[in-house]
């Protein structure tokens, strides 16, 4: 077939969800100020281009990038911990093959970045910055330490719950996600204008980790999962043994 | 599961550190340099009060020369039409961190006009995503081309953008020829000439 012939097909939207995102202008957090745009955004409705995406693969991971304690001559300080989970869709479909990109501080609260001026030790034997693709069910999982609150600026005494940057492409445009997971019972997680930008109670929960015994590894590594849901298209309920799509 | 948007993950910004891990050397060419056809589009990006935004990343998915996506999801076809040796070169994604003077750069082919799936035509575009420190979640936008202007008039988003209160915006998402073959793309995230940004 010829792409430009015009013809009728289907075209399966995804979901747009309902007080799941932060707003754009959100004057709690200072930097939306002079950056969220002051018009209301369009509709824009999905065809060809949104309902695709870029499917990157093994070429974008290299050996060892999901295990951040493992990329230099030596062990990182810090409390070394286990990140996993599964990436999903809203109707419970994994999310296979995906590329995730992770980055994060070290253990002391420092990013190995020329912009991060905190009066905290750089580690020589850590980068912070970690990949992998999920599995067939969707599942993923890194190797890292546990990374440090840190102070910002936007606010008298502002300070950064811990947290880990999460990348996800999903399959599609409309899937791209960017966010961030951060680490039960941190005593900033009620005063951080980031996690609290998101309006509902329960979406906020759900960028919080749970402390997992099972995925703990004796003499070795605490266990945290995590597991992330983005937008589906409501489509009938994944039944094991189907396409998994 | 209770609902549709039930246990969704929420967007947090990408924060002003992302250079750890997003950017990719090869990342800014959706195809090498020197790809017979290739184009250069480049712009900045500038905040309300018209400065640089020094902290963005860009990120574009477009169709191929002849339309294709190489997607199991594109109804047409997985394949799409994508010829097989332009696709062992071609991305589709393209991924350009700026730089101190808001400025990015993508290398890329001119993508096919598309079908809408309701007998209408889609013209030639590029979805683009802006992350950025003080953004909450992304900024889609899309690039059209100037030199398309029977297309882009039947096309409909833009179609739809010039019928509404916002037809004043609808230039913002046409490219301007850089003189050179090329095409610039400015991307205003709020005031002056605001581009137009979808609830994708």
């Amino acid at each position: 077939m010829t792409a430009s012939a015009a013809g009728s097909f289907p075209l399966r939207p995804y979901l747009r969800p309902d007080r799941v995102h932060p707003p754009l202008d959100y004057p709690p957090y200072r930097s939306s100020q002079l950056r969220a745009p002051r018009q209301p955004l369009v509709l824009l409705p999905h065809r060809l281009t949104e309902v695709t995406g870029p499917l990157l693969g093994e070429d974008r991971v290299r050996p060892g990038d999901a295990d951040l304690t493992g990329q230099h001559a030596g062990e990182p300080q810090g409390e070394r911990i286990i990140v996993a989970g599964r990436v999903l869709d809203g109707d419970g479909h994994p999310v296979a093959r995906s590329l995730i990109e992770i980055w994060q501080t070290n253990a002391a609260g420092r990013y190995r970045h020329d912009g991060d001026q905190h009066q905290a030790p750089l580690d020589e034997n850590f980068t912070g910055l970690g990949r992998c693709l999920t599995d067939d069910e969707g599942r993923y999982r890194f190797v890292t330490v546990k990374p440090g609150a840190y102070p910002w600026r936007n606010h008298r005494n502002a300070w950064r719950p811990a947290h880990i940057h999460f990348s996800l492409f999903g399959q599609a445009f409309a899937q791209r996600l960017v966010t961030q997971m951060y680490f039960p019972g941190d005593p900033l997680l009620p005063l951080d204008p980031v996690l609290g930008s998101v309006p509902d109670a329960a979406a906020r929960d759900r960028l919080v980790a749970r402390f997992d015994i099972g995925l703990t590894e004796p003499e070795w590594a605490l266990g945290y999962s995590w597991d992330i849901v983005l937008r589906g298209r409501g489509a009938a309920p994944f039944e094991p043994g189907g396409d998994g799509r | 599961m209770s609902g549709p948007a039930a246990g969704l993950t929420p967007s947090q910004t990408v924060g002003p550190f992302f250079a750890i891990a997003l950017p990719w050397p090869d990342g800014p060419q959706v195809v090498p340099e020197g790809t017979p056809g290739a184009i250069v589009i480049a712009g900045r990006v500038t905040d309300g009060a018209g400065d640089p935004v020094p902290d963005a990343v860009i990120e574009t998915w477009q169709a191929a020369r002849d339309g294709g996506f190489g997607h199991p999801d594109d109804p047409r076809g997985a394949a799409g039409g994508t010829e097989e040796a332009e696709a062992a070169r071609f991305r589709g994604f393209g991924r350009c961190p700026t730089g101190p003077d808001g400025g990015y750069r993508i290398v890329t082919l001119r993508p096919a006009a598309l079908p809408s799936g309701d007998g209408r035509t889609e013209a030639p575009h590029l979805d683009v995503s802006v992350f950025a420190r003080g953004l909450l979640d992304r900024l889609v936008t899309r690039i059209y081309f100037p030199d398309e202007e029977a297309a882009n008039a039947a096309d409909p988003v833009l179609a739809a953008l010039a019928a509404s209160a916002d037809r004043d915006r609808r230039a913002t998402l046409i490219a301007a020829p850089d003189g050179g073959g090329g095409f610039r793309f400015d991307i205003r995230l709020q005031g002056d000439r605001e581009t137009v940004f979808f609830d994708v």
